[in-house]
């Protein structure tokens, strides 16, 4: 199956925009995936091996937290998996541009490993 | 959404209306009566920049009759390249009036309502419901739950639109039947995870192609026709010009539009989304790691001293504006170790003091003793120290 890889994250898959995996599940591929690149791992899951809350994956057109098996659905070659994680974009750089900015934040690098998007 | 049915309480088109929308008015879909609809709507736009600008420059031009904008900001010369309300020579002018003479210059027919706030859970709800439908153009995560949760709460469609370098989001949120953009995103990222356009950059032309499908999202609500991106969330990817679309589901455990919704009132977004206000104390050191001011730096320098002043950002910056620096972009750090003394203080810089903070505290993890950051990197001194050197 194909992997689409959004912009934020390219920078872990040595800019590559798409990623072909071989694997029998969508749980398998992301594992294939994060295994070729384990930087990628914790910006897709929580220590608990969880999707984080905000990322979306979504097979072909749909959203895998509501397909009957889940990341167990079973895929082939021909399906495509896109990760869409949350942008917000919109204004100014000089106005609402509140985040890590205007103060200090309440978790620790640690959490979600390092700043690597951080231009 | 609470739109005026009744054809007769619709008000009249005037003449004047009627030559000026005469393109709207033989459209079928259109017509008086739509047009009779737009001109009785009532729109805000959150934002008047990159997003706004050609929302609030479209909807004024297709007649909506009441149209809100909520900002606090004045016009910078970077805002230019995608900000197309304003103008050069609005640099330094609140983006509101900015606005306001555009939109009225383009449609002197139509009501602009200012509301020169940044909005806050404290008056989200108080300004918002005047209005039928509210257009999200703000540009980070805390406002943007703000925006949805009190659409949720106050039952109107949330038009929403989302840009980040080549890649651009549109939805509409909010409506009874459809998802909103916790059902989507049911967090955010931590903060510094997801950079701002500020810190990711954004092709200027991007924003148009977004803001512009989120007025074409506003006309239609108003008018009842076509397939809304209710359910569906369109994403643009500018670079490779392809559009693809995802379908959104309700989420039934959504905690504000679930059917047992906990979040009932309006919350702290900034708190929601990880960030709290920054103590005095911590402005002098940072994950222990001291802050150097720029006017601390001037001074060091000008007493003579002997520093070695490491520059972490990429060669392309270092080409449009440098203070003395070594550079040593912050990738390649780890590689080139043995070019930063160890046996010295080391003051790392970047552009914002951001990058140059994550360097130090590597170098810190790395065994070095004694590192500082510059905060406010090069734009702090190009401000305070320098007007000279080139902001970018």
């Amino acid at each position: 199956m194909t992997i689409y890889i959004p912009t934020p994250l390219r920078v872990y898959t040595g800019g590559q925009e798409a990623v072909d995996m071989d694997a029998p599940t969508v749980a398998a591929a992301l594992d294939r995936l994060t295994e070729a690149h384990p930087e990628l791992r914790k910006h897709l899951f929580t220590p608990e091996g969880k999707v984080r809350a905000f990322v979306n994956l979504y097979l072909n057109d749909d959203d895998v937290r509501y397909l009957p098996g889940k990341e167990a659905t079973a895929v082939t070659a021909a399906d495509s998996l896109s990760i869409i994680p949350s942008i917000a974009g919109g204004a100014s750089p000089a106005g609402q541009t509140a985040q890590g900015r205007k103060g200090r934040t309440t978790q620790s690098t640690e959490r979600t490993g390092t700043h690597a998007y951080d231009y | 959404m609470p739109t005026i049915t009744e054809a007769a309480a619709l008000p009249e088109l005037s003449t004047d209306d009627l030559s000026r929308y005469s393109r709207h008015l033989i459209l079928p879909e259109v017509g008086t009566e739509g047009q009779r609809r737009i001109k009785a709507a009532r729109v805000l736009c959150v934002g008047t920049g990159g997003l706004g600008s050609p929302l609030a420059f479209y909807l004024a031009a297709a007649g909506i009759g009441t149209l809100g904008l909520v900002d606090f900001d004045v016009v910078d010369a970077s805002n230019l390249q995608r900000q197309i309300i304003h103008s050069t020579k609005d640099i330094g002018r609140k983006k509101l009036d900015s606005a306001e003479e555009k939109l009225t210059a383009l449609n002197p027919a139509i009501k602009i309502v200012k509301h020169d706030t940044m909005l806050s859970s404290a008056n989200a709800l108080q300004i918002m419901k005047d209005y039928d439908i509210v257009a999200d153009g703000t540009d980070n995560f805390p406002t943007r739950y703000l925006v949805n949760d009190a659409c949720v709460l106050l039952g109107k469609p949330n038009v929403y639109g989302s840009i980040f370098r080549f890649e651009g989001q549109a939805s509409v949120f909010a409506t009874e039947a459809g998802p909103c953009y916790r059902c989507l995103y049911p967090e955010p990222p931590p903060p510094g995870l997801v950079p701002s356009c500020a810190e990711g950059g954004v092709l200027g032309i991007l924003p148009g192609l977004v803001g512009v499908i989120q007025a074409t999202e506003v006309i239609k609500l108003i008018l009842g026709k076509g397939d809304s991106l209710v359910g569906r969330l369109l994403l643009v990817d500018a670079l490779n010009m392809r559009f693809r679309e995802l379908k959104l589901r309700k989420n039934p455990d959504c905690p504000v539009c679930g059917t047992n919704p906990t979040v009932t009132a309006l919350i702290d977004y900034e708190h929601f989304c990880g960030i709290v206000p920054e103590t005095p104390q911590e402005k002098n050191v940072k994950n222990g790691i001291p802050q150097l001011t720029v006017k601390q730096l001037k001074a060091r320098r000008d007493a003579g001293e002997d520093i070695f002043l490491l520059d972490v950002r990429e060669p392309y910056e270092y080409q449009i504006a440098q203070i003395g620096g070594t550079l040593i972009p912050q990738n390649d750090v780890p590689n080139r170790l043995a070019e930063i003394p160890r046996d010295r203080e080391i003051i790392v810089h970047c552009r914002s003091g951001a990058r140059s903070q994550k360097i130090a505290e590597l170098l810190k993890q790395s065994g070095y003793k004694d590192v500082v950051n510059v905060a406010g990197g090069i734009l702090a001194w190009a401000d305070e120290i320098d007007p000279s050197v080139q902001k970018y």
